[in-house]
């Protein structure tokens, strides 16, 4: 088996906003991330699929296949976006909070079961360079 | 939305410190030849990168495995505080070990083992851009990815 991981990027605007909250409990958990006229990151998404190499043509997947799955699932929903305000899993009703851990998961859910002969192993989201979160599609 | 998934979450530390490889029970000629260059009785230094990897649950309320407030101030006072523009050999820890980075990653474990929000996976140190070390715990399976 053999672990292949592809990367993509996206620039996107978000705050943490919990809206069964009061505005100072909201202050105090989330600080400086609960303004809510929103601030933003680049993003760096790591996908790693697991698979076997096919002996044809040598590869786990199509390179170009995954990029284009992750550029239509993705990139093409959360670039250049407000997550809390135009990504459907962040938006009212389902409001989750867009953290670094979310936002592993999310992709995660856009992703599961739909990469051609591999399995989704891990999705890795670079907030910044000093702070990822890794996703294995596990549950506690 | 995920109350239940489990999520890894990884955070970079810097400090900067010197140290000197010595083991005062080795003769002088086996300290050099052993340590080499990290021999020189002067010391030396590098910029340390510490990456701490915690897991848990999701909670569905912040989104987070833990706040990165807590994580972040819990780091400032427990390893930032003491071991930035230090000398290694001169801390409590390493006055009867020897200052490795091996050694340091696990003293940074048991240093953040004590974290109480979330389950330490991964200690990485980074002594250098070309050498890395990761501890997962005494008696870890090791890890795969």
């Amino acid at each position: 088996m053999i672990l292949l991981t592809r990367k993509a990027e996206f620039s996107a605007a978000h705050y943490y906003w919990n809206a069964s909250w009061s505005e100072e409990e909201n202050q105090r958990v989330f600080g400086k991330c609960a303004n809510r006229q929103g601030h933003g990151h680049n993003y760096t998404l790591e996908v790693t699929v697991a698979g076997e190499v096919d002996p044809v043509t040598g590869f786990v997947v199509d390179l170009k296949q995954l990029k284009d799955i992750l550029e239509r699932e993705v990139i093409s929903v959360y670039d250049h976006r407000h997550l809390n305000l135009e990504v459907p899993e962040f938006m009212p009703p389902r409001s989750a909070v867009p953290t670094t851990e979310n936002i592993a998961v999310a992709v995660w859910n856009r992703l599961d079961g739909k990469i051609p002969n591999a399995k989704l192993h891990r999705v890795r989201v670079y907030e910044m360079p000093d702070l990822f979160a890794d996703y294995y599609g596990e549950r506690a | 939305m995920h109350p239940h998934a489990k999520a890894h979450l990884s955070r970079r530390y810097h400090f900067v410190a010197s140290h000197r490889l010595h083991v005062d029970a080795l003769s002088p000629e086996l300290n050099r030849t052993t340590y080499g260059k990290c021999n020189n009785p002067y010391g030396h230094g590098h910029n340390y990168t510490v990456q701490i990897t915690l897991s848990g649950s999701i909670d569905p309320n912040t989104g987070m495995v833990t706040n990165l407030a807590d994580l972040d101030a819990f780091a400032a006072r427990e390893l930032l505080e003491p071991f930035d523009h230090a000398n290694l050999n001169t801390l409590g820890c390493f006055r009867d070990l020897v200052p490795t980075t091996e050694n340091l990653a696990r003293e940074i474990w048991r240093i953040f083992a004590e974290y109480p929000h979330a389950t330490l996976e991964r200690v990485r140190v980074e002594e250098t851009s070309n050498n890395a070390f990761d501890y997962f715990g005494d008696g870890a399976e090791l890890h795969r990815s």
